[in-house]
């Protein structure tokens, strides 16, 4: 592989690792919170990505208000998710939440099928130009460039929201300890409402910006990449922002290559980092390992 | 020779020093205790002494074997067993049944023999049975066999801890605050049944403990710890004058313990 | 002794009882074809619940992937099969290899906690779909064909009392109290000598043995088999099976996967909302489990409200 190759499929690999590190992040920040690996996020993803489409041919608006649309949509619908389905279980086992996560997950899935069939949709092909562009030797194409620049805009404006405003803070505070951050007067079931819209709101963003630069959506798109950002977030370090980041580009990257050096791989190169990376670091890249008092 | 030697055994935690230097000698059937003010490192020694930590440094010798660093399974098996400060008894089990957990290690079914009920299988079952009811009769548990451990009464689950720890038949008996929540009647009845366990058993018994009425009356000898250091060691009378131990701890409790 | 032999006498009987009578029905066709297949489908299901149960409930590990030890199963027995070896052995060789993944799989991810232990397990399950997608003699993503239809009804029946049999008598044997006492608290289990990993992996081992002689029955029913049967839905699919069945007792787990193999069939009327109704029913039940247990509590308290001092006196 020449270097300039190697370039390419490196700015392939990073936006193709941006949405998953997107996607990983709604993961994460509910694990954090809560404890819950949310099955049904990767299906937020495909609800924003149907929002966006519907925003972009039956309303006809441009990117940017598509985009914005199809993000308070997924935001929407996640906080409803948590209050309806999540909420009346905070008490039970963490086992019993699983299960329910998973049945929003069929939900939502055979729901979107039975309402607007398989058949994939196609995002409008004029919605964002398409342009060859060249850096140096490189050709890339502003599609792949754009979703990493949204995807990075919107990773410093969670950073922005987590670590500059009040709200940020009582979202760390309750992942650290969700009954202290009560005691200290923080309304913890609005943190965690809080915490599901930027989750989804995120998703929503990752499944627009999918739809357009794959052209094509269907309900069940969801299955694969959430699979793949949820892994990504685990070996960055599950519970951990810094993880998901990480771990969503390296997962991206490394797909990336594998994929082109040898593509049956593909499907399974997650997995195997994530195994590697466990049996070396029990607790994930970035994560600290949490040792019980004896 | 002792039936524990601990030589010198320090522990890091990143840049804490939790234990610096200790080292202890017990003879077979001594009962000591480890008292010093809260995080001075006593459960530290006890998780070195059963193979929760590994120590940075030093060496643990039982019945003139090393077991430093060895899994705590393991421990247990060269005759170490231990009860644990905040009780972790197996809460949805019954009393009998947590009991006979200990019996595991000691028996030798093996998966096929278990599955199709070999001889040996009925065997070991009968002899675990009668053992755990003998345990649970000397601790007058044996009438709640059945109940769960979730529901015993708090001094009662203390004591279930310790008939559980000694259904491993150890050689050294470590007991970590075991008289924490008692009044001073349970308190006594604990002295009783620590001195019965030692003649019955034949086994040595170090204590953590907190109650200077119960290390007063029960222990031969007193380790003294502050900050991870040993900072006194002796028999209760030359502890309860010793002015370094007042200043770090004691305090008015000594006199109380005197009468 | 006496008990135990009494006992397994009893339900060998009733069993015995039962199969004739479901036998008589089937030949005389009053259980046609479709139902038979639902039969079947149940019995193998409750040996792939009750392995995982074994794992889940008993020993405490959430398993996200046992899926994948069916998978090997069934590829295993239809492979070796297709290289000439009897039914019954075939069998056995793939529920062999299962077991022996389970125990190659177990070794290094049984030190993991939790969440990250469930993550795993989905992602050994995903690597072995993707590696039977790739191995052409195997039929690759087009799947294996031509399997014969081998599997009767008295064959997965009496699997299916043997699973039973089998894991009862590990379940209350030293093993099976090993096991449990990781579930309940893995420290203390150490401190009173017991490996708790040699354990976690001997219930991996097993369980996979069973999950792996499902898989083979499963291959010789449907007569063909693909990877993408033994996904992370079907493990998802037992997970459910399991937790739904209550804390671990046989009768529980084989209830509630009974009930939620027949479910889907039954909403068949519903047609493409079958699988929308479906998962609002489990997402349903889930809420109302919680609520129950809640309303028991709450009975309960009221209770020791009206009886006044007695509830008291006893405590």
């Amino acid at each position: 592989m020449s270097f300039v190759e190697f370039l390419q499929q490196l700015i392939n690999g990073l936006s193709l690792g941006s949405v998953y590190a997107l996607i990983a992040l709604g993961y994460t920040m509910v694990y954090g919170i809560i404890g819950l690996i949310n099955f049904a996020h990767c299906d937020i993803y495909m609800v924003g990505a149907y929002i966006g489409f519907f925003a972009a041919t039956s309303l006809g608006l441009p990117f940017v208000p598509t985009l914005i649309l199809a993000m308070v949509g997924s935001a929407v619908v996640g906080v409803l998710v948590e209050r309806v389905a999540y909420r009346p279980l905070r008490k039970a086992s963490s086992i019993s939440l699983l299960i329910t996560a998973m049945g929003v997950s069929l939900l939502l899935e055979n729901g979107f099928n039975a309402v607007f069939s398989s058949t994939p949709r196609s995002y409008p092909h004029n919605i964002l130009q398409q342009k060859n562009i060249t850096l140096g030797p490189v050709h890339t194409d502003s599609l792949h460039l754009i979703i990493l620049g949204v995807s990075v805009l919107l990773m410093i404006l969670l950073q922005f929201i987590i670590y500059r405003t009040r709200i940020g803070k009582a979202m760390r505070a309750t992942s650290a300890d969700k009954d202290a951050a009560a005691l200290m007067g923080i309304n913890v079931d609005w943190v965690i409402s809080v915490t599901f819209a930027i989750g989804s709101a995120l998703a929503g963003a990752a499944g627009v910006l999918v739809g357009i630069l794959y052209s094509s959506i269907d309900p069940y798109m969801g299955i694969q990449p959430g699979i793949k950002a949820f892994t990504a977030a685990v070996f960055g370090g599950i519970g951990l922002i810094p993880g998901a980041f990480l771990g969503g580009l390296m997962l991206g990257v490394i797909e990336t290559f594998v994929t082109a050096w040898y593509s049956p791989l593909a499907g399974a190169i997650g997995f195997i980092v994530l195994i590697a990376i466990l049996i070396v670091k029990p607790s994930g890249l970035l994560g600290k390992k949490a040792s019980e008092k004896v | 020779m002792p039936l524990l030697d601990i030589r010198n055994i320090s522990i890091r935690f990143g840049g804490l020093l939790a234990v610096d230097g200790f080292s202890m000698e017990m003879g077979k059937n001594d009962i000591c205790a480890l008292i010093g003010p809260n995080g001075a490192g006593k459960t530290t020694v006890f998780n070195m002494l059963t193979g929760v930590y590994k120590p940075t440094l030093g060496t643990i010798w039982l019945d003139g074997e090393s077991i430093g660093g060895l899994k705590p399974y393991a421990i247990t098996k060269k005759g170490v067993a231990r009860t644990f400060q905040n009780i972790r008894l197996m809460k949805s089990l019954s009393v009998l049944e947590n009991v006979k957990i200990s019996y595991i290690y000691q028996t030798k079914c093996n998966l096929a023999e278990s599955v199709l009920h070999l001889p040996r299988y009925y065997r070991e079952e009968e002899k675990v049975e009668k053992d755990s009811m003998e345990l649970l009769r000397v601790f007058h548990l044996d009438g709640k066999k059945d109940e769960l451990a979730a529901n015993l009464p708090y001094g009662e689950q203390r004591r279930l801890e310790i008939a559980r720890a000694l259904a491993t038949h150890p050689k050294l008996l470590l007991l970590d605050e075991p008289a924490a929540g008692m009044n001073p009647q349970e308190t006594e009845a604990l002295a009783e049944l620590i001195r019965r366990i030692r003649k019955q058993f034949n086994l040595a018994i170090l204590l953590i403990e907190h109650d200077m009425r119960l290390v007063m009356s029960v222990c031969e000898r007193i380790v003294v710890l502050d900050y991870g250091r040993i900072i006194a060691e002796g028999a209760p009378d030359e502890i309860r004058n010793d002015p370094k131990v007042i200043e770090a701890y004691l305090g008015g409790e000594a006199s109380h313990a005197k009468n | 002794m006496k008990k135990h032999l009494t006992k397994l006498l009893i339900f060998l009987a009733a069993s015995a009882v039962l199969f004739i009578v479901l036998q008589m029905l089937i030949s005389a066709n009053i259980i046609n074809a479709y139902y038979k297949r639902i039969l079947m489908t149940i019995c193998i299901n409750v040996i792939l619940a009750l392995s995982a149960n074994l794992v889940i409930n008993y020993t405490g590990q959430l398993t996200l992937g046992h899926s994948a030890f069916m998978a090997i199963g069934a590829y295993g027995a239809a492979a070796i099969y297709k290289a000439g070896v009897p039914f019954v052995v075939s069998l056995l060789f793939g529920s062999l290899i299962a077991a022996v993944s389970g125990f190659l799989i177990g070794l290094p991810t049984l030190r993991l906690k939790g969440d990250y232990l469930a993550i795993t397990t989905l992602g050994f399950c995903q690597i072995i779909v993707v590696l039977l997608q790739n191995i052409p003699q195997l039929g690759g993503a087009q799947g294996f064909a031509g399997i014969p239809g081998k599997t009767t009804f008295a064959w997965v029946f009496f699997s299916m009392i043997l699973t039973i049999v089998v894991l009862h008598n590990v379940v209350g044997s030293r093993q099976g109290r090993a096991m449990v006492s990781v579930r309940e608290d893995e420290i203390a289990a150490g401190a009173m000598g017991i490996n708790t990993t040699r354990y976690k992996v001997m219930a991996f081992t097993v369980s996979a043995f069973f999950a792996g002689l499902a898989g083979g029955l499963y291959a010789f029913l449907m007569m063909f088999i693909n990877p993408t049967m033994f996904d992370y839905f079907k493990s998802m699919d037992l997970v459910i099976y399991v937790v739904l069945g209550g804390n671990g007792a046989f009768a529980g787990c084989i209830a509630s996967t009974a009930i939620l193999t027949v479910l889907p069939e039954a909403l068949r009327f519903l047609n493409n909302y079958r699988m929308v109704i479906y998962p609002l029913l489990l997402i349903v039940i889930m809420i109302l489990r919680v609520k129950n247990i809640r309303l028991a509590r709450l009975k309960g308290f009221f209770r020791k409200f009206r009886k006044g001092g007695e509830n008291d006196a006893a405590a």
